[in-house]
């Protein structure tokens, strides 16, 4: 690990200024990402400004709005009375993302901001577009069993990691942030970037910029939402595929349907022709095997990854019969 | 318009917050949650950033003194300056937990949070289990179930374990194995762990 200046403030104002003033400063919440990055050379920041100290870590309902502050911990939003009861898909995500260890440390702005898993990109020894823009993604003609079937390019394949991210896009969140420019309200759907030819940015954020909330919208489909995350082992590992789903029905049909999935995209995967393929209509399997050609149309699999396209397909139909669909 | 306003309804507030670097205070209305106002915390000095600092760590409940450089992990604080060997380094990568120690008496990974970070903060490792001879109870469970072949995992799983029968989850085997599933043991001694967990939480007194 190279060596840094290490500080901690009480003030968002002086972290926020510190980082900013700083080319090569960076944030640090719980540490359980950034100390990695740090160890393996893939972030080697001069300046870590400790956000552990701020005071961030809220959680509650204001006008129809859930607030999360960046710094609460995993472990805490998780178990939360309030975000179990009304907003269960993110209680879930969380409790189904990493270990108790992890979950107690880990803040929810250090999680939105975790980099992928994609091993070429951990591995500094290797060629990598997303940590060394132009030199190339062994991904594509590599190793790609982990790596994302939707929204790709010919320049990265990694698939975004983040639970609580996949649970966050299925409910419209916003993600709050405090800059050197000042405040801003990210919707969720504009976060998080497509690589495009740029895959080494990866987020709206600005050098600087802080998370400092994010906020969701209490709603119906939120308060029965579900998350369902299939993995290579039981517990402790990062999803192959997962669906966070929120949908309320009314007469027998489907009012109103939020779908979102991880480990098959580049970035949290929100499916519009998924969700248009269910609403107003009953949960079918005709209606189910729609939404699930849907959701997989224009999916690009890799050598190693073709299952995916059929596994996130039968999570979809898995998860809506808890909803009391037929698969 | 008001901070609090600008952000529940998504709109941009263009307010300048920081010139040029230097840390100015937000004003702006009364908000029910303190996070509205990220801004508005409490006055403090800001310390210079600096590559080494004097960290106290309550290690077992004696205070220790050490001047680190930034980069050292709670982890490696312990063990290569104030010889704390009982949290060992596995993975130092967050996968294996054998490196588990308590803060404030919670769980953590020592190999994923900087000393710096820590300080002033009770640290509890596993020698600071038992009184004198007497065993903690996971550890006489760990004993009795005979739950470790080469003893690698074994400080961490013991921390572990004892903040799992405090949070309460334990009620199964299945609650044991999913909340024991940040400590990994080589040896595969899972269904011993569990049943010296069981053990241990049925017993009562920790
Ligand atoms: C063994 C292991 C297993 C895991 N399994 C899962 C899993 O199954 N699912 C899952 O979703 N995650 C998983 N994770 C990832 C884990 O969730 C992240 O490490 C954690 O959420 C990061 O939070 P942190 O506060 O520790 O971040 P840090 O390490 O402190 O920071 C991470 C990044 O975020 C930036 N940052 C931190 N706070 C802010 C802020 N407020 N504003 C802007 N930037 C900020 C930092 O600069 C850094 O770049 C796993 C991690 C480990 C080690
Ligand atoms: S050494 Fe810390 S988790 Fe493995
Ligand atoms: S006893 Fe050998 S690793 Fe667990």
């Amino acid at each position: 690990m190279k060596l840094f200046d290490y500080a901690r403030t009480s003030r968002v104002s002086d972290a926020v200024g510190l980082v900013a003033g700083h080319p090569g400063g960076a944030f640090i919440g719980g540490g359980t990402e950034l100390t990695n990055l740090m160890k393996d050379g893939v972030l080697a920041p001069d300046l870590v400004v400790d956000v552990g100290a701020l005071a961030l870590a809220d959680i509650g309902v204001r006008k129809g709005q859930l607030l999360i502050g960046a710094t609460a911990r995993m472990g805490d939003v998780a178990e939360h009375p309030v975000v179990r009861e009304r907003f269960p898909v993110i209680s879930e995500a969380l409790l189904a993302s990493a270990s108790p260890q992890v979950r107690n440390r880990a803040t929810i702005g250090g999680n939105l901001m975790q980099r992928t898993r994609c091993w070429y990109y951990r591995d500094v020894g290797s060629a990598c577009n997303k940590r060394e823009p132009g030199s190339g993604c062994p991904a594509i003609g590599g190793q790609n069993r982990w790596h994302a079937i939707h929204g790709g390019s010919d320049h990265c394949i990694a698939v975004h990691p983040s639970d609580l991210a996949v649970s966050l896009t299925a409910l419209d969140a916003t993600v709050l942030t405090l800059g050197p420019d000042g405040r801003r309200s990210i919707p969720i759907g504009d976060f998080y970037r497509l690589p495009g030819s740029t895959p080494d940015q990866e987020t709206a954020l600005r050098h600087g910029e802080l998370i400092t909330a994010v906020e969701i919208p209490e709603s119906g489909p939120a308060a029965g939402s579900r998350y369902l995350k299939l993995r290579d082992r039981a517990t402790f590992e990062f999803a192959v595929v997962s669906v966070a789903a929120a949908l309320i029905q009314a007469g027998g049909v489907v009012t109103d349907v939020r779908l979102a999935f991880g480990g098959i995209a580049t970035r949290p995967w929100r499916s519009a022709g998924a969700e248009e393929a269910l609403r107003g209509h009953p949960l079918t399997q005709a209606t189910i095997a729609a939404a699930g050609r849907a959701l997989v149309d224009g999916a690009q699999p890799r050598e190693h990854n073709a299952f995916k396209v059929e596994l996130v397909q039968r999570a979809l139909a898995d998860i809506l019969e808890d909803f009391g669909g037929r698969k | 318009m008001a901070d609090s306003d600008a952000l529940s309804t998504g709109e941009r507030s263009r307010r300048n917050v920081l010139k040029a670097g230097a840390a100015v205070a937000v004003s702006g209305g009364v908000a029910p949650l303190a996070l509205a106002h990220p801004a508005v915390a409490a006055e403090s000095a800001l310390p210079p950033p600096a590559s080494t600092a004097e960290v106290t760590l309550r290690v077992n409940g004696v205070r220790r003194n050490v001047t680190v450089e930034s980069r050292v992990t709670l982890l490696d604080a312990l063990r290569e300056r104030l010889g704390v060997t009982g949290p060992k380094k596995g993975c130092d990568r967050g996968e294996c937990g054998a490196c588990t120690v308590l803060v404030e008496g919670q769980r953590v990974k020592s190999c994923m949070t900087l000393a710096v970070m820590e300080d002033n903060r009770d640290i509890t490792t596993v020698e600071g289990l038992a009184r004198g001879d007497e065993l903690h109870p996971v550890q006489a469970a760990f004993i009795q179930r005979d739950a470790f072949q080469c003893g690698f995992c074994t400080s961490g799983q013991i921390m572990s374990a004892v903040a799992c029968i405090k949070e309460g989850h334990t009620g199964s085997h299945a609650e044991i194995r999913d909340w024991m599933s940040g400590n990994l043991c080589r040896c595969g001694c899972y269904p011993n762990i569990v049943e010296a967990v069981r053990d241990a939480a049925k017993g009562g007194k920790l």
